[in-house]
């Protein structure tokens, strides 16, 4: 089973970086061998909709599963509608994260956040309307 | 002659400025620019006669004939459409209506179909025109309300029409510039109104419009503006000194010029020296 997880760094070790949309990376899990391969994010600059890029770019990996912290309403819509279990990991490394996932601790994201929340407190101001 | 209010900063004074302005000057029409929150009419106070729909081109994609090939979402700049297993999703708000999606598809699966974002509506003021775009509520797009509220002036030869654009430098601030005669800079002397205005001011340097500038609360803050305003040799237009009874009047609803005749005096001048700048702008570009 693959399991994409959103990150701050190159390894296991790495940790999950609560923003989705616009976290910089993803590691992708095989979570019975604990294989792991890492793609950068080909959203994290977009100028809008960068939660629905990195859900296509989980989504062409595969994942049935992402971990990760928060998720915007745009990206929840799209992995939901994939049937991709969503998972919180937030504050901890992605092996712990995986594992805890395994032994099904981690608590489920049950309904997107609010929108633009991994854009920190630029939020809508960046949007293509008002500076 | 169109002539675009514009200030980078937000609250420094456009509207009170373009709707005086617009006001103050016989046959001079206003047109809000500002769609997501268009106020001029809370003090021009139009009657209102006519009500236009702007619509945005989306995809609309025929579920039976895609083959979800990921053609058409991997090709979108705008992450409008995300292709999900069997299906295409798309997200009608993030789409610019560009139509690249509906010329790749290669079993023309999809349609461009409009949707409603935004109205245009017309009327007048004391016998002067008025217009205004209206965004719906919740959609992030000004730009396309903006280009309508455009080519409706184009086929309108009046003889002056002040442009309350909006606050920024961003395309929707790009649009409400664009094919102006002249630009007026309303800015306030503070560090942040400096700031934004610099950023405006390039703004209207890279379009290649005369441009001139405007200081609202001029008695206050420092003199940082006009020294810029000196060093780049942009002319300040006007000074608004910060009044309690301009203010009041502002919170009421009401023109400045209304019981304020010398105020109404500079506004006229004002508009005679943009007036001179922009035809002194032209027969440079000629010569």
């Amino acid at each position: 089973m693959k399991v994409v997880v959103s990150c701050t760094g190159n390894s296991l070790e790495a940790q999950v970086d609560p923003r989705f949309g616009r976290s910089d990376r993803f590691i992708i899990v095989e979570a019975d061998s604990m294989d792991f391969e890492v793609i950068a994010n080909p959203a994290v600059t977009a100028s809008q909709g960068a939660g629905i890029g990195a859900a296509q770019a989980a989504l062409d990996k595969k994942a049935e599963v992402c971990i990760t912290g928060h998720v915007g309403p745009n990206a929840f819509q799209v992995l939901k509608a994939a049937g991709v279990g969503l998972f919180n990991g937030s504050g901890l490394t992605v092996r712990q994260a995986v594992e805890l996932y395994k032994q099904g601790k981690l608590s489920e994201i049950l309904a997107a956040g609010p929108a633009k929340a991994g854009m920190g407190n630029l939020g809508m101001r960046h949007q293509h309307g008002r500076k | 002659m169109i002539i675009s209010v514009l200030s980078g900063k937000g609250g420094t004074g456009k509207t009170t400025v373009a709707a005086n302005l617009a006001y103050s000057v016989d046959g001079a029409g206003y047109v809000d620019c500002d769609v997501e929150e268009p106020n001029g009419f809370l003090f021009l106070k139009p009657e209102i006669t006519k009500r236009e729909k702007v619509d945005a081109l989306v995809p609309s994609i025929n579920q039976t004939l895609c083959e979800a090939c990921g053609k058409c979402s991997s090709a979108c700049q705008f992450n409008a459409l995300a292709q999900v297993r069997e299906k295409v999703l798309t997200f009608s708000q993030l789409c610019h209506s560009c139509g690249l999606c509906s010329l790749l598809c290669p079993v023309g699966a999809i349609q461009e179909v409009p949707r409603e974002i935004g109205i245009i509506e017309e009327g007048c003021f004391d016998g002067h025109q008025f217009l205004q775009g209206v965004l719906n509520t919740g959609e992030p797009m000004a730009v396309p309300v903006i280009k309508q509220l455009k080519k409706t002036i184009v086929n309108n030869k009046k003889d002056v029409l002040v442009l309350d654009c909006p606050p920024g430098s961003s395309c929707s601030v790009i649009a409400g510039i664009e094919h102006s005669d002249f630009c007026v800079l309303v800015t306030e002397p503070t560090p942040f109104g400096l700031h934004d205005l610099a950023i405006a001011m390039e703004l209207v340097n890279t379009a290649a419009i005369p441009c001139g500038v405007v200081v609202n609360k001029s008695d206050s803050g420092s003199n940082t503006v006009k020294e810029y305003c000196a060093a780049r040799k942009v002319p300040v237009l006007m000074e608004i000194p910060f009044s309690k009874k301009y203010a009041s009047m502002y919170s009421a609803g009401q023109l400045l010029v209304d019981q304020n005749p010398e105020l109404k005096e500079r506004f006229i001048a004002l508009m005679q020296e943009m007036r001179r700048l922009a035809d002194e702008a032209v027969s440079y570009c000629k010569w």
